[in-house]
């Protein structure tokens, strides 16, 4: 067991727990933030993509002790009022079946649109491949992704 | 008009408002506080007091209404499309609706059960009943004040009105009045020319708590004094538990407890959804997730191949004994199995005509035989389960499609009698049919009962992946016969699998039965003891791909244009129908046909562009798909699918079209990388990294969804699209390679997209 601070969400969480905790149980289980979702474990289905200091990373392969002061945006804290152009579009595109994995698939292409505001087509598949989404909502969610590139 | 009398789900008429503050309706935890469609900025403002008018729906002082979902959902929008059919017989303002999810209670409500494509269809009358029923109180509430005729009374956007003197008042200003007044017996429902709700896209009720990561499946439930549970299965099919040392992990951190448990006891007869992979399960119990995963890898336990055993199973009052055979099995022997079983002698289903004179007399033969493996469901969301169980009452939150299976099997595990048990159904994130299979609720109810916590019961992926309940492994051998001038004149299908067939349930009477003079069907089994259950569109999902397939290439055989020897044959079918209990109308299959041929340009074929065509009727509706495949940098892409449905009139279109589009894109997945081996009866795809699904690369281009038009009553939608889509993939890729695909997954036959 071993003490960290975190920067979550635009503030400051400290937890007691083994370094070697993914920053998903620690989010899930500790900090009571159970919008990033658990899917496979092993970085291989994208659900609980978060962002740290911007990029997407696999909050299940994190360990804890390896985020330092980099500051962690899960879903929650995205946009203050749920208003981030990806949230929007998503609602607009009526993208969700089941809606497990969407969480991880908008904070996956949040990083997307960050670094690359306008991808094509060609771009959105290669950052967005590590996403599974089981209903099969691929189509809606690329065409979500460039109405929020659009409207950003 | 149609007067419907309130006699189906009487009980959910009568009043609720005892019910209200106790008993099985504390169970609405989240409350919405907008209502669907509504912005962030326009939260409806809640009432001061809320009149129940019904089981399904409550209308505030405000006029803000409250419809309840009485189905589980799991992604086929049955939460937004259910309330969507009582606000249009109430005449309901859409922007001042409340969804809420109902409770699981059957003495209020009809069939809460997810599966079979049946939802919407089946409650289709309830429904609107619920509304209508509260319309028309609403009306009478009006018609006393005003000193007026009820039938000179009209409605619209929860507004009640009387045209002659003028006067109005809205739902809100009505609604204390009309929940004093009795319940009608009978009620006038509109015709489907006046619906403004229905038939008019919805936005999914639930997209705003989506995006935002709000609370809302099981797996994210967090309540004060809540353990932490996994279990630990036999590593193989055909295994049980030997012995495993507690004292392995029990001092790892956070971990409380670790024992064994049987999921059933001894003498109970299973019921038909009980699936019961591995009856004997180690629990390991702790404060967190992550301790308790930790301890899990770490239990030393032994396990053991199991002797051939029996059990009793209760298939809705048909007594069966089951057979399960010991033994480690391979899919390699599994084929060799299934060849070796289908020479041998058939259970005969149907047979037309002298199919044995009509082949031996033909000028053509075609045979062709197709395969397809065991597939696991792979739900997002793995297998879960909160149980709170005391020695008073249990309190069982779960991601469940058929909750009114599970409930007897909980009340005899736990001892406690039915009114006693509470299910909450919570969001579920993807099911597929394997939530039908609620084992997982009774063992995490026997482990809070146990450890006398409220308890999560968490499935790893590999867990989930691991646990059978799979789509069963099958193989079909068709044979057609040609006369000298082409036409169909004898059709042979012979098909079994391990441990079903895909041909029975009246499969054998669906197309072309019916449109062939000689017609022979007939299936086998082999029996395993790898456990199976329902996967989206049970047997048609092999069927739908291998005989489409197949005719295909008869059609090709036969010189013809495919989706014209389809129509030809359901002409005939039509007019000269061949035996008895044909199962499909031969006009609304040629009108799925006629409008996915329109709707692709199917007469103007493009270079470069590879076109498979398919259809299939299942659930109560048909489906059409033409899919282009074409060729990028070498690359195999699916650019477009273009699919046509009649599933009667479409409730909610644009969900509708989602879901559509999602089932082909499943079966795109499916047909080219689905598939779970076996060795020495071990799984050997346990996660994402070796069970390859479907991603966004390879998805389609674009998909083009149309619904046939009428006002036919809405059947099944969530599974019909999915089986034509396997024929579709198979026969455009003949298009692109010249070579036929008889065995999924395809990417074992050496193709892959993108």
């Amino acid at each position: 067991m071993a003490s960290f601070t975190l920067k979550i969400n635009g503030s400051s969480q400290s937890v007691e727990v083994d370094p070697d905790t993914p920053v998903l149980w620690v989010l899930r289980d500790h900090l009571r933030l159970v919008g990033t979702k658990y899917g496979c474990g092993m970085a291989q289905c994208g659900a609980c993509t978060v962002l740290m200091d911007g990029y997407a990373v696999r909050s299940c392969s994190l360990p804890v002790s390896a985020v330092g002061d980099k500051a962690v945006t899960t879903i929650e804290g995205l946009s203050e009022k749920g208003d981030h152009p990806l949230q929007l579009a998503w609602e607009e595109k009526d993208v969700p079946q089941c809606g497990y994995c969407q969480a991880g698939q908008i904070m996956n292409a949040a990083a997307l649109l960050s670094q690359n505001p306008n991808p094509t087509d060609e771009e959105i598949g290669a950052a967005m491949n590590g996403n599974i989404c089981r209903c099969g909502t691929y189509t809606r969610i690329k065409a979500a992704i460039k109405t929020a590139a659009q409207t950003n | 008009m149609t007067l419907l009398k309130t006699k189906v789900g009487r009980r959910a008429f009568i009043k609720t408002s005892a019910l209200a503050g106790g008993g099985l309706m504390i169970s609405f935890s989240w409350l919405a506080s907008c209502g669907p469609g509504t912005k962030e900025a326009e939260v409806l403002a809640m009432p001061d007091e809320w009149f129940d008018l019904n089981a399904y729906l409550k209308i505030g002082e405000n006029g803000v209404t409250t419809i309840m979902c009485p189905n589980p959902e799991f992604g086929q929008n049955v939460k937004t499309s259910m309330p969507m059919i009582v606000a249009e017989e109430l005449d309901m303002d859409w922007e001042k609706v409340i969804v809420e999810m109902a409770p699981f209670n059957t003495s209020l409500y009809d069939r809460q059960f997810t599966g079979g494509s049946q939802g919407i269809r089946r409650s289709w009358n309830v429904l609107r009943m619920a509304g209508a029923t509260a319309r028309q109180m609403l009306k009478q509430a009006a018609a006393n004040a005003w000193g007026v005729p009820l039938e000179e009374i009209t409605t619209a956007s929860a507004t009640v009105k009387h045209e002659a003197s003028g006067q109005s008042a809205t739902y809100g200003e009505l609604v204390s009045a009309a929940s004093k007044l009795p319940t009608p017996a009978e009620v006038q429902l509109k015709e489907v020319k006046d619906f403004t709700i229905v038939g008019n896209s919805k936005k999914n009720v639930d997209a705003r708590k989506i995006v935002t990561g709000t609370p809302m499946y099981s797996l994210d439930i967090n309540q004060e004094g809540m353990l932490t549970a996994m279990i630990v299965h036999p590593p193989a099919f055909g295994m049980k538990l030997k012995s495993f040392n507690a004292d392995s992990v029990k001092d790892m951190p956070g971990i409380k407890e670790v024992f064994s448990f049987k999921t059933f006891q001894d003498d109970y007869v299973q019921n038909y959804f009980d699936t019961n992979t591995f009856p004997e399960l180690v629990a390991i119990v702790g404060n967190s997730t992550w301790e308790v995963m930790n301890a899990k890898k770490a239990l030393q336990a032994e396990w053991e191949p199991f002797d051939s055993y029996s059990f009793s199973v209760d298939a809705f009052g048909n007594k069966q004994t089951r057979e399960v055979p010991a033994g480690l099995e391979n899919s390699d022997s599994h084929l060799t199995a299934m060849q070796e079983r289908a020479s041998g002698p058939c259970t005969l289903l149907r047979k037309d005509g002298d199919p044995d004179k009509a082949f031996s007399s033909a000028a053509k033969v075609i045979e062709r035989t197709y395969t397809a493996p065991f597939l696991a469901h792979n739900p997002m969301e793995p297998i879960n389960c909160v149980a709170d169980v005391t020695a008073e009452r249990a309190i069982i939150s779960a991601p469940i499609q058929a909750p009114e299976l599970i409930e007897g099997t909980l009340s005899a595990r736990l001892g406690l009698p039915l009114d006693k048990i509470e299910i909450v159904m919570t969001r579920m994130g993807g099911g597929f049919g394997r939530r039908a299979y609620g084992h997982y609720m009774v063992e995490a109810a026997v482990i809070s009962q146990k450890v006398n916590r409220p308890v999560k019961l968490v499935y790893m992926r590999e867990d989930d992946m691991t646990f059978g309940v799979y789509r069963p492994t099958y193989m079909a051998t068709y044979r057609a016969a040609l006369d000298e001038n082409n036409q169909l004149v004898a059709y042979h299908v012979k098909a079994g699998g391990i441990p079903e067939s895909p041909l029975g349930r009246g499969a054998a009477n669906r197309f072309p039965a019916g449109a062939v003079d000689h017609y022979l069907a007939e299936e086998w089994s082999v029996n395993s003891n790898i456990t199976i259950g329902a996967f989206r569109a049970p047997r048609s999902n092999f069927l739908g791909g291998a005989e489409q397939s197949f005719l295909d290439e008869v059609a090709e055989a036969a010189g013809q244009d495919p989706i014209q020897f389809r129509l030809d044959l359901l002409t005939r079918a039509k007019h000269n129908p061949v035996g008895e209990q044909n199962d499909y109308e031969a006009d609304r299959y040629a009108g799925v046909l006629e409008l996915v041929r329109d709707q692709s340009n199917w007469s103007q074929p493009q270079p470069g562009v590879h076109r498979g065509v398919a259809a299939y009727f299942c659930h109560n509706s048909y489906a059409a798909h033409v899919l282009e495949l074409s060729r990028e940098n070498g690359k195999l892409k699916v650019k477009k699918v273009t699919c046509a449905l009649d599933c009667g009139i479409v409730v909610n279109p644009d969900a509708a079209a989602n879901m559509a589009e999602g089932a082909i894109i499943d079966g795109i997945g499916n047909a080219f990388y689905g598939e779970m081996t076996f060795r020495n009866g071990v799984p050997e795809k346990t996660n994402f990294d070796r069970y390859r699904m479907i991603r966004m690369n390879e998805a389609p281009e674009s998909i083009d969804v149309h619904f046939v038009k009428n006002e036919i009553d809405p059947t099944g939608l969530g599974e019909p699209p999915f089986p034509p889509i396997f024929g579709a993939v198979a026969n455009a890729l003949y298009k692109s390679s010249g070579k036929r695909y008889y065995h999924q997954p395809f990417l074992k036959e050496g193709v892959a997209l993108g």
